[in-house]
């Protein structure tokens, strides 16, 4: 039997979402067709939605597809974290090292990149966006956060 | 007479000092971002999108953000012209022709037909917004709780249907799309949804991090796979000027082009790509010289890029007269408006006609810039086309990082970026294709307080739907276009459609 692995596991998403969103909205009020209750609708969705999923792994055993081809494991790596580590350290930090922490990491996503480039860019990146977000735009950001002693 | 006297207040709004700069800045960065290679204009209007909400002004915000769209599309087809890398499926198009025509040393001519072909089906498609938004307002004012759910079950369907690839999947990517749009607070009962138990998200996801998660960062992810460098044929661009038999060649073409584009537009779902489609179809068949078709034909670059202006213009007609997009930048254009507190819908054109019609008339205006904008500087463009991609993305990431928190200072919104950046490039990675998702996000709470209001005034009957004229033939379509798609016929050309798309 050929199994189409990027069907399979496509569909296998779409069904872990509709168990997410249908558990969830049998803890809730389903009322009547009437008067809807917040788990009416969105009930209905994910059932949709498990049934839809359902269909793609059924089609994945039939028709053999293309391979899902190399992931960007390390783009993944460096680039998903860096708008956490920018909301991690904003309050603590303040804007202009979270800033320049945040660019620097997600520079090392490209195999390409070399560490005195990813400091000037990440120098200047933090420079600038101090300059016209702050200064310019007036953004409220602190710039340093009390552990760098500012207030 | 009514239309002029509109047009007039739109001009008059439209070219303040205060706007035109802003429609100014809107079209440089457009461009500017929508040239670098690689970003799309989704993802470079997702992306610029915090920007235009440090405008206090909505009037100016929605007029940077058209110009932004026009500017991102019109980058686009300069990449597809120069690198042969379309920015979007509807350049994709254009870059069959137009690179070749590149290659043969006649960049400048394609970019400036290009150019040409995009301000005359630019102009002439404001004109129809103008004449056909009024009387549609009309009718929309018309419509019920019950007429507006069946509408947008018909958008969505439709945006289904211009997918490409698998039509399962497309559908349940709407339907994830509209339970993620669920996620917060029912507006009923104040019940608490889906935000797995954390306060920060009692308002909903935020628009721009689902935004940029599914369209900027998936992007950059993909670009991060394979990183070859990227040959420029064109080091640089001379002679801008068509002769006159390119002026000959082209007219009909962008006359045909703007004509289609401005009808298939409307269309909700992606109707701009659909219109270079069919135009470049349409102008192979009608040539003297089908031969020439993908070895450099002009006719190949002015009537596609004519249909896809024209189309991206009149896709604006169903987001002011019915407060639905068409594709998913008009689902941004929603996002934003409701970030700037104005509510989508018929009600934007009679309550707030300043900014309804200066809208209108900065999109003529934005066209104008463009012209002026790109000739001169495509120089500039095609330096910019050199720098390396591994410099931009942490500067992206840096831009998007800001932009996101400084929408509703909640850092639990850049929490939301980085897990719709790992789902947008895992689905992708899947073959699913985004843009339906998009729509169902921004669609789903209007879907569903329709839904119930309709529910609420037919006491429970859902008979409802199909017994009021209107709301039955909106549905009655949305059923047939599903049927046709799936018909096994449709399906192989649909497919062999999308596949020059790739």
């Amino acid at each position: 039997m050929v199994i189409d692995r990027a069907n399979a596991l496509c569909g296998a998403i779409f069904v872990a979402f509709g168990i997410y969103f249908a558990s969830v909205s049998l803890t809730m009020d389903l009322g009547t067709p009437f008067r809807m209750g917040p788990g009416f609708f969105p009930l209905f969705l994910a059932v949709a939605l498990m049934l839809l999923g359902l269909v793609i792994v059924a089609q994945a055993t039939r028709v053999a597809g293309e391979p899902i081809g190399s992931f960007a494991l390390r783009g993944m790596a460096f680039i998903l974290p860096a708008p956490v580590l920018f909301a991690v350290t904003l309050k603590d930090l303040g804007f202009v090292p979270s800033i320049f922490l945040s660019t620097l990491l997600a520079s090392f996503a490209s195999a390409k990149m070399r560490l005195p480039v990813a400091l000037v860019l990440a120098v200047l990146m933090t420079a600038f966006t101090t300059l016209v977000f702050v200064g310019g735009l007036g953004l409220p950001f602190r710039l340093f956060g009390p552990w760098l002693g500012g207030r | 007479m009514d239309l002029f006297d509109n047009l007039a207040l739109g001009f008059s709004v439209a070219s303040t000092v205060y706007n035109l700069g802003f429609c100014f800045i809107g079209v440089l960065l457009g461009t500017l971002i929508g040239v670098l290679p690689g970003i799309g204009p989704t993802a470079t209007i997702a992306m610029l999108l915090p920007i235009t909400f440090q405008i206090g002004d909505p009037t100016a915000a929605l007029i940077m953000l058209a110009g932004i769209y026009y500017g991102a599309q019109y980058g686009g087809s300069t990449t597809a012209i120069l690198i042969n890398l379309p920015g979007e499926s509807s350049s994709a198009v254009t870059a069959i022709d137009g690179y070749q025509m590149a290659r043969k040393g006649r960049a400048g001519v394609a970019l400036a037909t290009a150019a040409i072909g995009s301000f005359f089906a630019g102009t002439v498609s404001t004109f129809l917004v103008a004449l056909l938004a009024p009387p549609l307002t009309a009718i929309a004012l018309q419509f019920g709780a019950a007429e507006y759910f069946s509408l947008m079950v018909l958008g969505l369907i439709s945006s289904i249907a211009l997918a490409s690839g698998s039509i399962v999947k497309a559908l349940a990517m709407v339907v994830l799309g509209l339970l993620l749009g669920l996620v917060g607070t029912d507006i009923y009962t104040g019940t608490p949804r889906f935000n797995l138990g954390i306060r920060e998200y009692s308002d909903g996801l935020n628009f721009v991090a689902v935004a940029v998660g599914v369209f900027g960062i998936a992007e950059i992810l993909r670009n991060l796979e394979d990183e070859h460098e990227r040959s420029v044929a064109i080091k640089k661009v001379t002679s801008l000027f068509p002769t006159r038999e390119d002026w000959k060649r082209m007219a009909a073409p962008i006359l045909r082009g703007t004509a289609l584009g401005s009808a298939l537009g409307v269309l909700p779902g992606g109707g701009a790509i659909l219109a270079a489609f069919a135009s470049y179809t349409v102008e192979k068949r009608v040539a003297r010289n089908p031969d020439e078709f993908g070895k450099g034909a002009i006719e190949g670059v002015a009537g596609p890029e004519s249909a896809n202006n024209a189309g991206a213009q009149t896709s604006f007609i169903p987001l002011l007269t019915l407060g639905i997009p068409a594709n998913p930048v008009m689902a941004l254009m929603i996002g934003a408006m409701i970030i700037q507190g104005i509510v989508p819908g018929p009600n934007v054109a009679t309550e707030q006609p300043a900014l309804f019609w200066g809208i209108i008339a900065s999109m003529w205006i934005g066209n104008v810039m463009l012209v002026i904008l790109n000739l001169p500087l495509v120089g500039l463009w095609v330096k910019l086309l050199t720098v390396p991609y591994y410099v931009l993305f942490p500067i992206i990431m840096g831009f998007c990082a800001i932009g996101i928190y400084s929408v509703n200072s909640n850092i639990y919104d850049l929490y939301s970026v980085a897990f719709f950046g790992l789902v947008g490039y895992l689905l992708v990675k899947l073959r699913c294709e985004p843009a339906p998702l998009l729509l169902g996000f921004v669609l789903g709470p209007l879907l569903e307080e329709n839904l119930r209001r309709a529910m609420i005034l037919s006491r429970g009957d859902f008979s409802t739907f199909v017994t009021r004229p209107i709301s039955a033939t909106l549905l009655g379509i949305a059923a047939v276009v599903l049927i046709v798609v799936l018909l096994p016929s449709v399906r192989r050309k649909r497919e062999e459609v999308f596949v020059e798309d790739e």
